[in-house]
Parts: C-alpha cells; sequence; structure tokens
C-alpha cells in the first residue's frame, strides 16, 4: 500500500497542531480548546469495541462549536468532580489521506495519564485520534476528531476532553 | 468497634431499622463475601443483557451474576439459557470474548464439551486411548456441569437467578413497576447504540443507593435543576416494591404550576443562571402517552432501567470488591427510530453515562463517601428524610425507596 503524498511542511504543520491541542488541555487552558475545531465541529469520545462494531453513540458527543463550548462551560461553572489534571503523550500523525468533504484524515496515537487532586498518577487512556483536518482562515483545524479509547472502561469520571 | 469473632451472621451488629445504615456494611470483606452468597446467588434476579443483544441461535453475552461469571445464550430452540462460565473439569472459563456465537462451549484447557444449555456432552478420551487411560469408571457426564440458571424475559430485559423457587419477575417487581418497565419498553425492538462501563471506587450498594436517592438529585445535578429536567418541585413521586427492593422514581410535567420560589429559597447550587450555548442538546420528541420526563427504574439488587426524556439507557452494578464496583452502561435506542430521533437520544445522552452532565457526578460521589467512612466503622448513615418507613411516595423528598433497599437487603442477609 502506499502512503499519500505529504510534504514535510504538512507533516509538520500536523504535528504542531497535534501538540498544541495537547498542551492546551494538559496546561488546563480550557477556554482554549473549542477554537481547536471549525464551527461545524465534531467532537466524541468512545471505545475501540463501540467504534469496530460502528455503534454510533459518544461517552462525549458534541456536534458543533456550541455543543463544544458548552462542554468547557459545564465543567467550569456546572459540573461537581474533583480537580484532576492529564498529560497526553502523542505518537506519530499517520496521514491517511483525504476524507469525501476534502478533509485530512490523519490518525495519531495518545497516551494519557490523570494526576488527581491527592497526587496519584494512574494510567487513564490510550487510544487513537481519528481527525479530519481543514484549513481555515490559513490556520489547520479540526472538522472531526474521534477519541477511540483502546478499553471501554473509565475509571470514576471523564471530566476534562481527552 | 466490631468485634468479628463474636458474630454468628454478617449482620448481626446492625440494631436499629433501615433509617439507620452502620458504615461498615459498604467496606466489611465478610460482608462482600456473605453477600455474594445470599444475595446475588441466593434469591434474586440478575439483569444479564437484553433480547436484542442474542437474537440468533449460538449467540452469546458473557457477563457476571455479583462476581460469578455467567453466559447468556439462545439455543437453537429458539429458548435462552444461561449457565456458570466455568469448566465442568477443572473451573476454567468456558466463554473467552464478552459476546460472540458458538455451537457449543468446549473448554479450552482439556476440550470438554458443553452444549448451548450448559450440559456437559463431551469429555476428550473419555474412553482413553487403544484401550487405555480414559475417565474413571462410573464417571457420568450428567452428574457434571456448570451450575444452571433460571432465565426470566421482560420486554426484552433477560435476567437470570440461582434459585430455582424465586418468585416469577413479575411478582417480584410488583405490578407497579413491572408496569413501568412495561411502559418504557413494551412492543418494540431494542437498538443498542453504545456501551460503556464506569469504574467507581466505592462499594455497589452506595451506588443503588445513588439511584434510589429521589432527594439529591436535583441538588447535587445542576443540569436537573437548572433546565428543569428533574425538579422535586415538579410532579412526581416514587414507587416501591412489596419487599422493597426495587422502585421507581419519577416526574412529570406539571402543566398548572406556578414556578417554585423554594429553591432559590434553599439557596441550592443546583439552581443557577448557568445557560448553554446549544441548547439542542436538551432537544426531544414525544415518545410516551404520559407527562413523565424522567423516570428511574431499580429492581433488587442491581439493575436500572433508565428514561431521562429520551435517553434510555440500562445499567448493570458489578460489585468486584468491597470499595470497587463496575457500572455498565447500555445506551439503547429502538428500531425505527428516525435519523432526527437517534440524534436527539446522541445528544441527551451527553447527560449520563462516565462523562455524562449528570452523571459523572454520580461517578465521584460513591468515592466520596467510601473515603469519608473510613475510620467510622461505629457510625451510621441517617435515612429519616420523609419518615423512617418504605413505600411508595406522591414525593420525592423522601429517602424511602433506599430504605426500601435495605429492607429488602437484610431479610435476605440474614434469611
Amino acid at each position: 500500500m502506499k502512503d499519500i503524498d505529504v510534504t514535510s511542511d504538512q507533516l509538520v504543520a500536523i504535528g504542531q497542531l497535534q501538540n498544541r491541542y495537547a498542551r492546551c488541555i494538559d496546561a488546563d487552558r480550557l477556554e482554549d480548546w473549542p477554537d481547536f475545531f471549525t464551527d461545524d465541529g465534531f467532537y466524541s469520545v468512545t471505545s475501540a469495541e463501540n467504534h469496530r462494531a460502528g455503534l454510533p453513540a459518544g461517552l462525549i458527543w458534541l456536534d458543533g462549536i456550541g455543543m463544544i463550548r458548552d462542554r468547557v462551560t459545564a465543567l467550569r461553572d456546572a459540573n461537581i468532580y474533583e480537580r484532576h489534571a492529564y498529560r497526553h503523550i502523542l505518537g506519530q500523525p499517520y496521514v491517511d489521506g483525504r476524507d469525501e468533504h476534502g478533509d485530512t484524515r490523519v490518525e495519531t496515537s495518545f497516551f494519557v495519564v490523570r494526576i488527581t487532586r491527592d497526587g496519584q498518577t494512574d494510567v487513564f487512556a490510550s487510544g487513537c485520534y481519528h481527525d479530519s483536518l481543514r484549513e481555515v482562515d490559513g490556520a489547520l483545524k479540526f472538522a472531526r476528531r474521534v477519541v477511540v479509547c483502546d478499553s471501554s472502561h473509565i475509571d470514576t469520571l471523564l471530566g476534562l476532553p481527552l | 468497634m466490631r468485634d468479628v469473632a463474636e458474630r454468628a451472621g454478617p449482620l448481626d451488629d446492625w440494631e436499629g431499622g433501615v433509617n439507620r445504615v452502620p458504615y461498615w456494611v459498604f467496606s466489611d470483606e465478610d460482608v462482600f463475601r456473605a453477600e455474594q452468597e445470599k444475595l446475588f446467588r441466593g434469591s434474586s434476579w440478575n439483569y444479564l443483557c437484553l433480547e436484542v443483544e442474542i437474537p440468533n441461535p449460538g449467540d452469546y453475552v458473557a457477563t457476571h451474576v455479583g462476581t460469578t461469571p455467567v453466559i447468556v445464550v439462545r439455543d437453537f430452540d429458539g429458548q435462552i439459557y444461561s449457565f456458570e462460565n466455568r469448566c465442568a473439569h477443572r473451573g476454567s472459563l468456558l466463554a473467552l470474548d464478552d459476546r460472540g456465537n458458538a455451537r457449543d462451549f468446549t473448554c479450552v484447557y482439556h476440550a470438554w464439551r458443553h452444549s448451548l444449555q450448559g450440559d456437559l456432552v463431551g469429555v476428550a478420551f473419555e474412553e482413553g486411548m487403544n484401550g487405555t487411560g480414559g475417565m474413571a469408571e462410573g464417571f457420568c457426564k450428567n452428574n457434571h456441569g456448570p451450575r444452571k440458571l433460571r432465565v426470566a424475559e421482560l420486554y426484552g430485559l433477560v435476567f437470570g437467578s440461582f434459585d430455582e423457587d424465586i418468585d416469577d419477575i413479575e411478582e417480584y417487581l410488583g405490578d407497579e413497576i413491572t408496569g413501568r418497565v412495561k411502559r418504557v419498553l413494551d412492543g418494540r425492538d431494542c437498538v443498542v447504540l453504545g456501551r460503556f462501563t464506569q469504574i467507581l471506587p466505592n462499594n455497589w450498594k452506595l451506588y443503588v443507593e445513588n439511584t434510589k436517592d429521589s432527594y439529591h438529585a436535583s441538588i447535587l445535578h445542576l443540569f436537573f435543576t437548572t433546565f428543569e429536567l428533574n425538579k422535586l418541585s415538579m410532579k412526581g413521586g416514587i414507587l416501591v416494591s412489596p419487599d422493597g427492593g426495587s422502585h421507581v422514581s419519577y416526574s412529570a410535567i406539571d402543566r398548572e404550576a406556578e414556578q417554585s420560589k423554594a429553591y432559590q429559597e434553599e439557596q441550592l447550587r443546583s439552581q443557577s443562571d448557568y445557560q448553554l450555548a446549544d441548547m439542542s442538546l436538551l432537544e426531544n420528541f414525544k415518545e410516551f402517552d404520559d407527562d413523565i420526563t424522567l423516570q428511574i427504574l431499580s429492581a433488587f439488587p442491581n439493575f436500572v432501567l433508565q428514561q431521562i426524556q429520551n435517553c434510555i439507557a440500562v445499567r448493570q452494578i458489578l460489585p468486584k470488591g468491597p470499595d470497587k464496583t463496575e457500572l455498565k452502561w447500555t445506551y439503547i435506542g429502538f428500531a425505527g427510530d428516525t435519523e432526527a430521533q437517534q440524534r436527539i437520544r446522541l445528544k441527551l445522552a451527553n447527560l449520563v453515562g462516565p462523562a455524562g452532565y449528570v452523571s459523572m457526578e454520580d461517578g465521584c460521589i460513591g468515592g466520596f463517601v467510601q473515603r469519608g467512612i473510613a475510620g467510622a466503622d461505629d457510625k451510621e448513615a441517617v435515612l429519616e428524610m420523609g419518615g423512617t418507613e418504605f413505600g411508595n411516595s406522591g414525593n420525592r423528598i423522601t429517602e424511602g425507596s433506599i430504605r426500601g433497599f435495605w429492607n429488602a437487603y437484610r431479610e435476605r442477609m440474614q434469611s
């Protein structure tokens, strides 16, 4: 199988986007998180088992920038949960071609540890981002980010986005 | 402190009524072991799976009754059978996947073969080879096999019990609660939309209490109160099964009621000015003939059927240890849902599950209790909202259905 042609500049831009996204969450700058998405952006978190079986529901299922922004305000102003933080470790993005909208399909492995208020560090999730990237006003954004977790088990709760 | 040596039964130190719950029931190893024997392997109906998950002969789901692994499978006669997921020979698991299709269950260890009804039907080299070896004289396959469960089907839900003499499930739940299962599921084919497992850092009974706790829902959960999904000032009530163990809590649109000032007066955090940018999250469609917007139903000991607007899910509560529980969510829709209706269900599902705007809070609250009660074996929880007994109630400012659970629990644990 032949990989699609992708320039090193494009690869660098995609890698930077992935890293900026992870830094944003890990540094608790959630207010900036929605800006990674296009206005019609879609974000969901599911499991590999559901993904394989084609089951549509997500742990989180956000369609459009409004719902994506609401996730942040809910975490900040509405929901009760214990303070925690993530550290994302990302793999190299794999560029998988273009989808039916002309967006670039990219898959990137991730590994997330969660640090809880009492100081404990746990492996929280591993999986793969299934992304569709689109250039908007010169900046790469997620038109679609489906977070496919390898396990369907979530310890206690999934508060912060992955 | 509890003196373990002087106890004959695991609950002997529980002297008061169901309005007081000693904290050690949530952490004691002996209690946990006794629950497995007396509740889960005793006189209770345990949720196994949805009928629609095993439509064809050979389709199976591997799950648990308490901590006991079980298989639930449809045989070629069209009937559903359930038996322990345990080889009759040396005890190995028979099914190694959570779901699948099988012609029989042959153990990978020594190839002992079990039928889809759980009978031992084949022993590798039973007669030995060339006249030597083989099973001892007098060994009879019919006398061996995993324990079987009695199976009941209720509007597309499959339950199992290790107690052959248990009441029929309709009688066990009582007419009112059976009617509320029917209300949600009757005459429709479920479609599974997704499955997720939430690992709770607490005793399983703390989560059961939480699902039965109609008092907390609009106080802890801002989404319920602020968006008028479920408030104590709405029309509603609770129904409790005759033994107390199963319940329904519901709220309904009160078309005549004025906006209640009660929440402002209590200065509750959950009555807030919080707003959503995209209110389509909470869109819904008319699905039922009544005005009930929310119905939480539990079947003793560990099953929940949830309707929050059009968000329907079943929850299976599986104990893994005194302070560890698996909460298995299955989100469902129905055959015949339009694309628009399914989108509404998928959006509303943001309220529930491990990441849900409502349910994430129930995911951590049990852990707060589990950690809070450490070192407090001589203390007890107070359950006196709405009185000291259990039974139906025309309002939900009550802990009546939690007291009912403890009644059913103590009856079985002390039997």
